[in-house]
C-alpha cells in the first residue's frame, strides 16, 4: 500500500544526497573557474621559459614568466620529499609496530603537536636553525621547512596504513625466524604500499600548496640561476616558488603580476591534480 | 622427566610452563614432552588454552603486551625462555603453521617459500632454487606450482596456500613444526592432503598439531595430549588415549559428551 509512498521517499533522499555532492563540488569548480579565468591570459610560452626579472618587463611588455618559480618550486618539493618519506615512515613504523617502545607515546604527541603547528613557525625554526647559521637563505633550507610540514602526515599515514596489514603476516614472518624490522620491511610495508603512496602524495599535496614556511627559509627569487639545470643552484642560494611567488605578486602594486599570480595558481592547482591522478594510477595497479 | 633415559629421544618438553594473560584465562602449569620425529596432537575443546601453549612453544606470545609467560620450554635441553636466548634463533629452530594460510600477499610462490632464507642473506640463485623445490616437494605442492613459481601467492587456492606455508616454514629446516589446526579453513579435499602431508613429514621434523577434531588427532598423530580450562589432563600414546584413557574427563571428550 505504501509502495508508492517509499518510492517518493527514496527519490527524495537520492535527490538530497546529490544536492549535499553539489554543495561540496561548487567551492571547488568557483575556485578552479575564477582562477582559470582570471590567470589564463599571463599563460604564455615565455611563462615557463623566462624569468620573472623587474616588474618594468611586465610594465613594459617585455619578455617574463615564472620560469625561475617552476623550476625552484620543483626542486625544493622534491627535496623535501626525498628528506621527509624515510624520516616519515620511519617514525609511522615506530607508531605502529613498536606500540611497547617507551618512546612511542612521547612521538605520537610530538608528532600530532608538530602536524598542528602553524606553518610559518616551520618556516621560523628553519630560519633559526639553518638560515641564520648559514648565512643565507636558501632553497635546501626551504626543504627542509616543507619537510617538516610532510613528515607528521606521513607519518600518520603509514601508522594507519600498517595497522590495516593483518597482525598474521607479522606472526608468519616472526614464525620463520626472520627479526621484526625484516619482517616489517620485507612482508608488512608492500602490503601497506597502497596506503602509504597515498599518505605520502597527500602530504606532498599539502606541503606544495604551502608559502608560509618558504616566506623565512628559501625566501624568493626573481631570476633564474646561472645554470638553471642544476638543481644545487636553487638549493644553496635564495630560490622561488609558486605559492610563494604568488603571494608576493598578488600584493604586488603591478596589474600585470596580478594576472601572473593567478596563472602561478593554475600551475599550483594542475600539479596538485597531477599528483592525485599519479598516486590514483599507482595504487591501481597493486591489486 | 626420567623416562628419557631409555626411551626414545625427547626433541622439545615444557616444565610447568604458565602462560598469564591476565585476565585468568591461559594455561597453567603444563608439564609435556615431545618426542623426536613424532606428531604430537594437542586437543581440548575451544578455550581450553591449546593454541596458547602451542604459540608459548616459540615465543610468539613475547609481542603480546600483558602476555606474560613462566616456567621452562626445553628444546633439545636447552630452555628457548633462558635470559639471553634470542626469540628470533629460537623461531629459526621452531617453525609454525597457523590456522589460516599465511603467504605473504604481495610476494610469488617461490620468494615465499625462500622468504625465510633470502631474509636472512642467502642470495645464491641456484641454492635459494633447490631449496625452493625440495620444500614444495616436502609439503606436496611442486606438481602444482612448478611452472608459475613466479606468479603470486595470493592467486593459490586456500588449501595450496596452505600447503605453501608449511614448505615455506620447512625451507629454513627447523627441528620443530608447530601446526595451529592448520586445516581449520579448509575443505575436506584439501584437509586430507594436509593430513597425508602431516604422516610423511615426521621422518623430518617433530611435529607439535593443535587440532579441535578428534577423528584427525586420531588418524595423524602418535601422542595425543588432553588440554581443558588451561590444564593437561592426559598425556599417551594416541591410539591408548582415544581407547582407554585413564581420566574420566579425557574418556567424556574423546567420546563426544562434551565439548
Amino acid at each position: 500500500m505504501n509502495l508508492r509512498r517509499r518510492y517518493w521517499r527514496d527519490r527524495v533522499m537520492v535527490g538530497l544526497i546529490i544536492l549535499a555532492s553539489l554543495v561540496v563540488l561548487t567551492p571547488l569548480l568557483i575556485v578552479l573557474w575564477y582562477v582559470a579565468s582570471q590567470g589564463i591570459s599571463a599563460l604564455n610560452l615565455d611563462f615557463f621559459t623566462k624569468d620573472l626579472g623587474s616588474p618594468t618587463r611586465a610594465q613594459f611588455g617585455q619578455p617574463t614568466g615564472l620560469a625561475q618559480a617552476i623550476a625552484g618550486t620543483f626542486v625544493i618539493d622534491m627535496t623535501a620529499l626525498l628528506l621527509a618519506v624515510p624520516v616519515g615512515i620511519g617514525a609511522g613504523m615506530m607508531l605502529a609496530e613498536y606500540k611497547e617502545h617507551p618512546l612511542n607515546p612521547l612521538l605520537r604527541v610530538l608528532n600530532d603537536t608538530m602536524n598542528g603547528m602553524p606553518a610559518i613557525l616551520k618556516g621560523l625554526l628553519i630560519f633559526t636553525l639553518v638560515v641564520r647559521p648559514s648565512g643565507t637563505f636558501s632553497g635546501f633550507a626551504g626543504a627542509l621547512a616543507l619537510g617538516i610540514v610532510m613528515l607528521p602526515i606521513i607519518a600518520r599515514a603509514t601508522e594507519g596504513a600498517l595497522t590495516l596489514v593483518p597482525w598474521s603476516i607479522r606472526e608468519a614472518g616472526l614464525a620463520l625466524g626472520l627479526p621484526r624490522w625484516r619482517v616489517i620491511l620485507a612482508a608488512v610495508l608492500p602490503v601497506a604500499r597502497p596506503g602509504l603512496v597515498t599518505g605520502v602524495l597527500i602530504a606532498f599535496a599539502r606541503a606544495a600548496g604551502e608559502a608560509a614556511p618558504l616566506l623565512l627559509t628559501s625566501l624568493g627569487n626573481n631570476f633564474l640561476p646561472r645554470n638553471p639545470w642544476n638543481p644545487l643552484e636553487y638549493l644553496t642560494k635564495a630560490a622561488d616558488t609558486l605559492p610563494q611567488r604568488l603571494y608576493s605578486l598578488a600584493v604586488s602594486p603591478y596589474k600585470q603580476w596580478h594576472a601572473m599570480g593567478w596563472a602561478a595558481g593554475i600551475i599550483l592547482l594542475l600539479l596538485v591534480i597531477v599528483v592525485f591522478l599519479v598516486g590514483r594510477y599507482l595504487t591501481r595497479r597493486n591489486p | 622427566m626420567t623416562e628419557t633415559a631409555k626411551g626414545p629421544r625427547i626433541r622439545m618438553e615444557t616444565r610447568n610452563i604458565t602462560v598469564d594473560y591476565g585476565n585468568g584465562r591461559g594455561v597453567r602449569n603444563v608439564t609435556l614432552s615431545f618426542e623426536d620425529r613424532k606428531v604430537n596432537a594437542l586437543i581440548g575443546p575451544s578455550g581450553c588454552g591449546k593454541t596458547t601453549f602451542l604459540r608459548a612453544l616459540n615465543r610468539m606470545h613475547d609481542l603480546m603486551r600483558g602476555v606474560k609467560v613462566t616456567g621452562e620450554a626445553l628444546l633439545d635441553g636447552e630452555d628457548i625462555y633462558a635470559p639471553g636466548v634470542d626469540p628470533v634463533t629460537v623461531r629459526r629452530r621452531i617453525g609454525m603453521v597457523f590456522q589460516k594460510p599465511t603467504p605473504f600477499p604481495t610476494m610469488s610462490i617461490f620468494d615465499n617459500v625462500v622468504s625465510g632464507l633470502k631474509l636472512v642473506g642467502i642470495r645464491d640463485r641456484a641454492q635459494l632454487a633447490q631449496v625452493a623445490e625440495r620444500s614444495l616437494r616436502q609439503a606436496a605442492l611442486w606438481d602444482e606450482v612448478a611452472d608459475r613459481l613466479k606468479s603470486p601467492a595470493s592467486r593459490l587456492s586456500g588449501g595450496q596456500q596452505q600447503r605453501l606455508s608449511i614448505a615455506r616454514a620447512l625451507a629454513v629446516e627447523p627441528d620443530v613444526l608447530l601446526m595451529d589446526e592448520p586445516t581449520s579453513s579448509l575443505d575436506p579435499a584439501a584437509t586430507r592432503r594436509i593430513e597425508e602431508l602431516v604422516g610423511s613429514l615426521k621422518k623430518d621434523v617433530t611435529i607439535i598439531i593443535v587440532t579441535h577434531n578428534m577423528q584427525q588427532a586420531a588418524r595423524i598423530s602418535d601422542v595425543t595430549s588432553f588440554f581443558l580450562d588451561g590444564e593437561v589432563i592426559e598425556s599417551g600414546p594416541t591410539d591408548q588415549m582415544f581407547t582407554s584413557p585413564t581420566d574420566e574427563r579425557t574418556e567424556q571428550y574423546v567420546t563426544g559428551r562434551f565439548g
